[in-house]
C-alpha cells in the first residue's frame, strides 16, 4: 500500500516540478535540452552497461527450458520451435516469444474447488494486456519519430494513417476531433488495465512493489498529457517541432509559444528514460539474454564448455577398491588388485575398513 | 519420529488467497512435518562440507558459523559472476504473477511464499538489500532487506520447498526458472552447513559407496541376486548379469533405488529380463552404482563431484557407451550438465545399437542413451517378441518426469513404449502432462519421511489429475521414468487415489517380453497372480478380479 501511494505521490511531485521549473521558474533551457539531454545519455549509457555487464557473467551450463519433444529418433516427430535444436530454431524462439509473447499466451489459471477438483482454464488477459501495452507504446514512440525528420517519411505517414483510420469513422458520424491516433488510446487502455490487474487480483497486489506501480504510473501520466496536448489544449506543434528538430541535430534551440505542458510530457518521458536501465524495465534487454530461452537443446550431442570449469575432489575407482577390496574378492566382483598397493602381499588387509 | 498426518478432507482445505501481513513481515513455523530435518554432521565431514554439527532447524539457534553474513555475501558476489542466470533474473521479474499459480506447493499449501515470484524474492529482496544502491538506501521501499538469521531460516524452509521442477519457467515471459535460483540458495545455505539430511545422506553415502542408498559391492551383488531369483521362480528363466566386467560394450547406470525397494526392484528385474532378452553385451558397475546424482540438488560442486564416477568407470571398463535407467533428475544432470563438467568423453564411442545398428546421433558428444530411447528403437525395429495382452489387466496412464520433460524433452519414447507393450492406456489432461507436467511433490531431494505432510501437498495436483482418469477412464497404474517418482507415487496415490498403483516403463516392457524358454506367467514381477494371464489349454483361467495394488 505504501509502495502504491508513494509511486502516485512520486509521479505528482515529477509533474509539480516540472510545472515550477517552467511555469514558475522559466527554466526552459533545463527541462528542454539539459534533462533530455541527460537522460538519453542515461538511457543509452545504462542499456549497455547493463547488458555488458549480464554478458560478463558467462552461461556455464545449457540449460534451455524444453517445452516439447526434443531431437532424438528420426521417426520420432519433435518441436522445433519450443525445443530447439539448432540456432535456427532458437531464433524462431526467440522471435515468437519476443514478438508475440508466446509464454504469456501459454498462461491458464488455477481453478481450485472443494473436493478437492483441481481444473485449469485458459487465461489470455495478462497476454491480451501486454500486447496492447507493448505493441501501442511501439507505435506512439515510432509516430514520435515525426518531430524529429524532416520530411516526414513516407513509412511513417502510412502508419499514421493506419493509426488513425478511426477518423473515417468518426467524420462519417459527424464527429470533428483531431485525428485519434488509435496507438495512444490504446496505450492508456492497456496501462490502465494492467494496472487494474494488479490492483484486483489480491497475488499480484501482495507480490507489487514501488518499483511495479511507479512505471505504471509514469507511463499514465506520460499517455494522459500526451493525449491531453493532442486533444485538449491546444499547443504549438510547429515549435515543439523546432525545438526536437534542434536536439536531434545537436544545435538545442528552445522556441517561445512552447505550453508548459508539453514541458511536462518532455520531462515524465526524460524520467522514464534515466529510471529505465536500473529497473526492471530492463526486462526488454534481459529477454535477449535469458538462459533458458536462447540456448538449443542440443548438449547431448555437441559440447558446451564452461569456461570456469575446475577440477574437483572425487572419490575414484581405486580408493573405493582400497575400501571395499576383500568383500569383491568375496563376493567374486572382479579387482584392479588382489592387494591393497601399499601393503604388498601384506595378509593383514582384512578388514581394514569396516563400515 | 513419525509425524502425524491429516486427512485429505483436511489438507484440501486450501486458501489461495495472500494474508493482510506482509511477506518480508511473515516468519516460517517449523511444525512437523513441514520441514526437513538438517544434515548431520558426519554427513557434511565424509565429502568435507563446512560447518559440520548437532542441530535441527525447530532449534532457535542454527549455530551458523562466525561471519556466516559474510560467507553469504561473497557466495552471491560470486555466484553473479558465474551465472548469468542468476544474475539475469534477479534483475528482470516483473512480477507479472503468470508464474504464481503455477507450482504445486502454491497450490498444495496455499502460501503465497511458495508462488515462484516470491520464492525468488526471498533472495532477490536480499540481493537488493545488500548490493543495490536504491535497496541499500531506501530498503523495503525497494525491495530490499538486510541478511538475517531469519532470513537463512526462511530461505531453509522455502528453498527447501521447491522441487526445481521448472514448471514456473515455462510461463515465465523471460524464462526465469526458480530451479536455478533454488539452486544458487541451497548452495549458499550449505556454505552455512544447512543442508537437510534426507540429501546430504545419500551425497555422502554416494561419495564413498558409489550409490546413495550406502550399498557396498558385495550388497549391491547380492540385492540384484535376489531379483533374478525373483526373476526364475516367476518368470522361469535364470539370467547371469555381470558387474565390474571389463570390456563389455555398454555401462548400464540407474538410480540405486531401483534395486533396493518396491515398486523400483520390479523396474529392475524389468532391465535384467530386456537385456538378456536381447543378448545385449553389458555389464553393472559397483563403483558408479548411482544414475541418481543428489549433489544436483546441494551444488554445482558437489553434483560434478558424484557424477564424475559415471564417466571415469566408463573409461576404466573401456566400454564404448553408457545406457541409463529410468530417472528425472538424473538425465536432467546427464544431459544438460554431464559432457559439460566431466567430458570431453572422448575415449568412448558415438552409441550405437549393437541389436538394430541404430546410430544414436541426439547422443554423440555425451555418448550416453536413455533406455526408453534404446528400448523404443527396439521396438520400431521388430526386435523384441512382445505380448501386450499380459497387461490387459491395467489401464495405464503416463505420469511426465518434470526433469525429462523441462530439461530434455523426453515425452514421445516412453508413451511409444507403453503403447505397444499395453493395449489401454490413456493421457491425462494437457495441462497436467509432458511440459506443463506437475512435480510428484518430493523432487529434488525433498522425499523424506519426516516430510510427508508437505510430499502430499505438493503432490495433490499431479494426484488430483491422476483422479480424474482414475474415475473417467478406470486408470489403475501409473506408468513413470523416475526412480524417486517410483518411490514417492505410491503413498501419494494411495493417499489421494486409492487403487492405483505405480510402476516403471520397463516393468511393463518385461511384463509384455515372451522370454525365450518362459514358463508359464502366472504372476507377475511382483508376484502376484497375473490377472491377464490366459493359460494354453481349454480350461478357464481362475481369473478371479483378485485385489490388484501396489504393495
Amino acid at each position: 500500500m505504501i509502495g502504491f501511494l508513494l509511486s502516485i505521490v512520486a509521479v505528482l511531485v515529477l509533474v509539480g516540478i516540472a510545472v515550477v521549473g517552467v511555469w514558475g521558474l522559466d527554466l526552459r533551457i533545463l527541462f528542454g535540452v539539459i534533462v533530455p539531454y541527460a537522460a538519453l545519455i542515461t538511457f543509452f549509457a545504462g542499456m549497455v552497461y547493463k547488458v555488458l555487464d549480464w554478458s560478463r557473467s558467462p552461461v556455464p551450463f545449457r540449460i534451455p527450458t524444453t517445452c516439447g519433444q526434443e531431437k532424438s529418433l528420426p521417426w520420432i516427430k519433435r518441436n522445433k520451435i519450443d525445443n530447439p535444436a539448432s540456432g535456427g530454431a532458437v531464433l524462431l524462439r526467440m522471435a515468437l516469444e519476443i514478438l508475440t509473447f508466446r509464454s504469456l499466451f501459454r498462461n491458464m489459471k488455477l481453478d481450485y474447488r472443494q473436493g478437492p477438483k483441481i481444473r485449469y482454464s485458459s487465461e489470455k488477459f495478462l497476454w491480451l494486456f501486454a500486447i496492447m501495452f507493448h505493441y501501442a507504446f511501439l507505435v506512439v514512440l515510432i509516430r514520435h519519430a515525426r518531430f524529429f525528420l524532416e520530411p516526414v517519411p513516407k513509412l511513417l505517414a502510412a502508419l499514421e494513417a493506419v493509426d488513425g483510420f478511426l477518423e473515417f469513422n468518426l467524420a462519417a458520424v459527424g464527429i470533428g476531433l483531431p485525428t485519434v491516433q488509435l496507438s495512444g488510446l490504446v496505450l492508456l487502455g492497456g496501462v490502465s488495465l494492467l494496472l487494474l490487474r494488479r490492483i484486483v487480483i489480491p497475488q499480484v497486489r501482495y507480490i507489487s512493489l514501488a518499483a511495479d506501480w511507479f512505471p505504471l504510473f509514469l507511463i499514465t501520466a506520460i499517455g494522459l498529457t500526451g493525449i491531453l496536448m493532442r486533444y485538449v489544449v491546444r499547443v504549438d506543434v510547429v515549435s515543439i517541432k523546432e525545438l526536437a528538430m534542434g536536439l536531434a541535430t545537436f544545435h538545442p534551440v528552445v522556441p517561445q509559444g512552447v505550453s508548459a505542458w508539453f514541458y511536462v510530457h518532455l520531462f515524465l518521458v526524460c524520467v522514464l528514460f534515466a529510471y529505465f536501465p536500473f529497473s526492471k524495465l530492463m526486462h526488454l534487454g534481459g529477454v535477449f539474454l535469458s538462459p533458458t530461452r536462447n540456448l538449443a537443446n542440443n548438449s547431448r550431442s555437441v559440447r558446451h564448455v564452461n569456461p570456469w570449469n575446475y577440477p574437483v575432489k572425487t572419490h575414484d575407482y581405486h580408493e573405493y577398491e582400497d575400501d571395499f577390496r576383500e568383500k569383491m574378492i568375496g563376493a567374486g566382483i572382479p579387482v584392479e588388485r588382489e592387494t591393497a598397493a601399499e601393503e604388498p602381499a601384506a595378509p593383514a588387509a582384512e578388514g581394514k575398513k569396516e563400515e | 519420529m513419525a509425524v502425524k498426518t491429516p486427512s485429505p478432507q483436511v489438507v484440501s482445505q486450501i486458501d489461495h488467497h495472500p494474508p493482510r501481513q506482509k511477506w518480508m513481515d511473515t516468519k516460517p513455523e517449523f511444525k512437523p512435518g513441514s520441514y526437513l530435518y538438517g544434515a548431520q554432521p558426519g554427513n557434511l565431514e565424509g565429502v568435507g562440507l563446512p560447518n559440520p554439527r548437532e542441530w535441527s532447524p525447530a532449534d532457535d539457534d542454527w549455530k551458523l558459523p562466525a561471519d556466516w553474513q559474510g560467507t553469504v555475501r561473497e557466495g552471491i558476489a560470486e555466484r553473479l559472476t558465474r551465472f548469468r542466470s542468476f544474475k539475469l533474473f534477479m534483475d528482470i521479474c516483473v512480477r507479472c504473477g503468470a508464474c504464481a499459480d503455477k507450482c504445486h506447493f502454491f497450490i498444495g499449501t496455499g502460501d503465497p511464499k511458495n508462488m515462484p515470484v516470491l520464492r525468488a524474492e526471498l533472495l532477490r529482496s536480499v540481493y537488493r538489500g545488500e548490493f543495490k544502491t536504491a535497496g541499500k538506501i531506501l530498503g523495503k521501499l525497494a525491495g530490499g532487506r538486510k541478511l538475517t538469521e531469519d532470513v537463512i531460516k526462511e530461505w531453509f524452509y522455502y528453498f527447501f520447498q521447491c522441487t526445481e521442477c521448472r514448471r514456473c519457467s515455462v510461463f515465465c515471459p523471460y524464462g526465469i526458472d526458480t530451479a536455478e535460483v533454488t539452486i544458487i540458495a541451497r548452495e549458499l545455505l550449505n556454505l552455512l552447513g544447512c543442508n537437510i539430511d534426507w540429501i546430504a545422506g545419500p551425497v555422502n553415502n554416494c561419495f564413498h559407496n558409489g550409490n546413495h542408498l550406502g550399498l557396498q559391492p558385495h550388497t549391491f551383488k547380492e540385492n540384484a541376486e535376489f531379483l533374478l531369483d525373483d526373476i526364475e521362480e516367476y518368470v522361469g528363466v535364470r539370467i547371469e548379469p555381470t558387474f565390474n566386467r571389463k570390456g563389455a560394450e555398454i555401462l548400464f547406470v540407474t538410480p540405486s533405488g531401483d534395486i533396493f525397494a518396491e515398486p523400483g526392484i520390479f523396474t529392475f528385474m524389468g532391465y535384467l529380463m530386456l537385456f538378456d532378452h536381447i543378448g545385449l553385451d553389458y555389464t553393472w558397475s559397483t563403483y558408479a552404482s548411482e544414475g541418481g546424482n543428489f549433489g544436483f540438488f546441494t551444488s554445482h560442486e558437489m553434483m560434478k563431484r558424484l557424477n564424475a564416477k559415471m564417466y571415469a568407470e566408463a573409461k576404466r571398463l573401456g566400454v564404448k557407451w553408457i545406457l541409463g535407467g529410468e530417472c528425472g533428475h538424473m538425465w536432467r544432470v546427464v544431459h544438460q550438465y554431464m559432457d559439460t563438467m566431466n567430458g570431453p568423453a572422448d575415449f568412448l564411442e558415438k552409441p550405437a545399437s549393437p541389436i538394430t545398428g541404430t546410430v544414436f546421433n541426439n547422443a554423440a558428444a555425451t555418448k550416453m542413451v536413455h533406455i526408453t530411447e534404446f528400448t523404443a528403437d527396439l521396438i520400431k525395429n521388430d526386435k523384441l517378441k512382445l505380448d501386450p495382452s499380459q497387461n490387459d489387466h491395467l489401464t495405464v496412464t503416463f505420469h511426465d518426469s518434470c526433469n525429462t520433460s523441462r530439461g530434455m524433452g523426453l515425452l514421445e519414447e516412453p508413451r511409444y513404449v507403453i503403447n505397444n507393450v499395453c493395449n489401454n492406456f490413456v493421457d491425462m489432461a494437457p495441462q497436467a502432462t509432458r511440459e506443463n507436467t506437475f512435480c510428484c511433490g518430493s523432487g529434488s531431494g525433498l522425499n523424506a519421511g519426516e516430510y510427508l505432510e508437505m510430499r502430499l501437498r505438493g503432490g495433490l495436483p499431479r494426484a488430483n489429475a491422476v483422479h480424474r482418469v482414475h474415475e473417467d477412464k478406470g486408470v489403475n497404474m501409473l506408468a513413470c521414468v523416475c526412480a524417486i517418482d517410483r518411490a514417492v507415487l505410491p503413498p501419494l496415490m494411495d493417499y489421494w487415489v486409492p487403487g492405483v498403483g505405480v510402476c516403471g516403463v520397463t516393468e511393463l516392457v518385461a511384463n509384455a517380453l515372451v522370454m525365450e524358454g518362459q514358463g508359464p506367467r502366472e504372476y507377475n514381477l511382483r508376484g502376484e497372480e497375473n490377472l491377464s494371464y490366459k493359460p494354453p489349454a481349454d480350461e478357464e483361467a481362475p481369473a478371479e478380479a483378485g485385489e490388484e495394488g501396489a504393495e
